[in-house]
């Protein structure tokens, strides 16, 4: 399976699939309101009127526990929560590539004391660790950050350096070892190119991670609970008892965003998969063949198999 | 043999990561943890609180080494030092008293999880082009989207608090005595409910995804093709010739889900005042009791790594091939 490089490529493959579709048109809009909400919606810290106003045609979603407008917070905390996400779902996947082609490429004991290392991560649980570490460093989006890649970068390790292994044995990186290229230039021009599929999928699962687990974190109150994002709104909704007073226009909306973003990466990594996976397409080929036969697919038709 | 050893050895080659972690964090950061944590409960704190704590982080006048061991050799005698929000209790007793709940609500909702989203995966892979698999795989993938403890908050507010339909927190009733009885246990299970099902809601799609994933995969090789020629029963085919081997990478995923669901529970505990170590962690953030955090987390992942060690037996009770290579 060849994976072209150019952007074009990639644009026409999403539109191709409707999950990915789906995906991208979700993540896009989110991107908007990321990009332009905050320059329309107002001053997120501004008390706007009476606490715990329910949602009004004044104040759409209505006012939180100190008086803010919930809409305005909501828009502040999703540029927030969504730039650190992606930033550190890119660095997550940048430390795994790093350790796992240095695992797969150089073997023996480097292999060894790497794979140890990345299955260590991996087996201790990962919110417990960060939050230990969180506890100790001063709060703000940077240890954030750090703590988010520190405890999630070992899968992405660890998946890198499986496929590693296999293209190691390629001739064609025989011939650039034959040929005298550097190891660098062997790794970052031969190895790497041919995952680029792969790097993008695991850079959009890890930014669903970083999401995720930032909120987590945040919602403890490890993040920095003066600054507005979507971990914050909801660690205040829960100091202010939002379910004691009834306040579900504190929480709701914030925990659609996550899931909707979250929902909308997952969708677009899936149509990857299904572009990008020979199983899947030779499935969905075998399907319309069919279909085009007028033969409608059952539980009965085989499962095609691909022979490389 | 030598396979259950070689896990064995690695779990303790974890776990001694995870010591040395927790030895050298705290020295890691600027300064003196006691003093600072001194200062900011300045007249709240007993001087003896002090010297307890240095004395729990270790922070003695010996060299660092000398230290590691005094921390290794206390740590295995079980005395994980005093907690700040509970003093002068020990560590260890504070977690003692949670640990038991929080292993009640992840371990359920970790096995319901697996055994439904399994099923639902071998059953969106044989109606694979039916609006079952259109519907399902898609459905569970967005509940897991969403953060735990907010579908905990969602179902608190609506089943809890608009419908009165479950209890609204804690393990179980203030009027009973925690008893091996059915009245008692009848009440954990109604409280534990709402915690459970919500941690199921959002983990039961990777399982599903993974198995039906998987199981696409097996349908397609050659002995359930010759399964289905010899004209065995649909039901025998799917179950005992095509699931019970795609079963094995839910199995192995098992051990790694174990981590992220507790961790996950932890914060649901937390919606819910589940009085587990969720809860805890809470108050040891809250308070800054970093010996109750560090207790924590050691307790945690010792657990998650003795859990994962279980994971490995089944998996060569599983699979053959992993007996052969042992």
């Amino acid at each position: 399976m060849k994976t072209t490089s150019t952007s074009g490529a990639w644009v026409a493959a999403i539109r191709r699939d409707r999950k990915a579709t789906f995906g991208a048109v979700i993540l896009s809009i989110f991107l908007l309101v990321a990009i332009f909400g905050p320059l329309i919606a107002g001053d997120p810290q501004a008390l706007v009127g009476v606490p715990l106003q329910p949602p009004s045609s004044e104040h759409w979603l209505g006012t939180t526990g100190q008086g803010q407008d919930v809409l305005r917070q909501l828009v502040a905390g999703t540029r927030v929560s969504l730039a650190i996400g992606f930033a550190v779902g890119l660095c997550v996947v940048g430390v795994g590539a790093i350790v796992g082609v240095a695992a797969g490429f150089f073997g023996r004991s480097v292999d060894a004391v790497l794979s140890l290392l990345f299955n260590v991560f991996l087996v201790i649980p990962g919110l417990p660790l960060a939050i230990v570490i969180a506890a100790y460093l001063p709060s703000g989006p940077f240890t954030l950050g750090l703590v988010l890649v520190a405890t999630g970068w070992a899968w992405n390790a660890r998946v890198i350096r499986a496929q590693t292994l296999t293209q190691r044995k390629r001739d064609f990186v025989a011939a650039a070892v034959v040929a005298g290229e550097s190891n660098i230039r062997i790794i970052t021009r031969e190895i790497l190119p041919t995952m680029t599929s792969l790097l993008v999928a695991q850079v959009i699962s890890s930014t669903v991670y970083a999401i995720g687990a930032q909120v987590g974190l945040e919602f403890l109150g490890l993040g920095d609970v003066s600054a507005i994002t979507w971990g914050t709104n909801l660690y205040w909704a829960q100091n202010d008892s939002a379910l004691l007073t009834e306040a579900w226009w504190t929480f709701a909306p914030t925990g659609l965003c996550v899931a909707l973003v979250g929902f909308g990466l997952a969708m677009l990594n899936s149509g990857f998969d299904e572009i990008t996976n020979p199983r899947l397409q030779l499935e969905r080929a075998w399907r319309s063949h069919l279909l085009g036969l007028g033969i409608a697919p059952s539980r009965s038709t085989p499962v095609t198999v691909g022979h490389e | 043999m030598r396979f259950i050893l070689r896990r064995l050895g690695f779990y303790l080659v974890a776990a001694w990561a995870a010591l040395t972690l927790n030895f050298f964090l705290p020295r890691l950061m600027p300064g003196d943890p006691a003093t600072a944590l001194f200062a900011r409960f300045r007249g709240q704190l007993a001087p003896e609180a002090l010297e307890a704590l240095r004395e729990t982080f270790g922070l003695t006048d010996q060299p660092l080494i000398g230290q590691y061991f005094t921390y290794l050799s206390n740590v295995f005698r079980g005395e994980l030092g005093l907690s700040v929000a509970y003093f002068p209790s020990p560590v260890a007793d504070v977690i003692g008293d949670g640990l038991t709940w929080t292993i009640v609500l992840a371990g359920s909702a970790l096995i319901i999880s697996f055994v439904i989203g399994t099923l639902l995966g071998v059953v969106s892979a044989w109606w694979r082009h039916s609006w079952i698999d259109t519907w399902l795989p898609a459905t569970f993938a967005f509940l897991a989207a969403f953060p735990y403890f907010w579908l905990a908050m969602v179902a608190l507010y609506v089943l809890g608090f608009k419908l009165n339909l479950f209890p609204l927190g804690h393990a179980y009733g203030d009027d009973l005595t925690p008893g091996f009885n059915f009245t008692f246990i009848a009440d954990v299970v109604r409280h534990a409910a709402l915690p459970v099902g919500t941690v199921v809601l959002a983990t039961t799609g990777g399982w599903l995804i993974s198995m039906r994933n998987t199981m696409i995969t097996v349908l397609g090789s050659d002995y359930v093709n010759l399964a289905r020629a010899k004209g065995l029963s649909p039901w025998r085919v799917v179950l005992r010739y095509a699931a019970r081997n795609a079963l094995l990478p839910n199995v192995t995923g098992f051990g790694m889900a174990l981590g992220f669901v507790l961790g996950g529970s932890l914060l649901t505990e937390i919606v819910f005042s589940y009085p587990g170590q969720g809860f805890l962690l809470v108050q040891a953030v809250r308070n800054q009791d970093y010996p109750l955090m560090q207790g924590i987390f050691l307790v945690i992942t010792l657990a998650v790594l003795a859990a994962n060690w279980l994971v490995d037996l089944m998996v060569l009770w599983l699979d053959p091939r992993t007996r052969d290579t042992a």
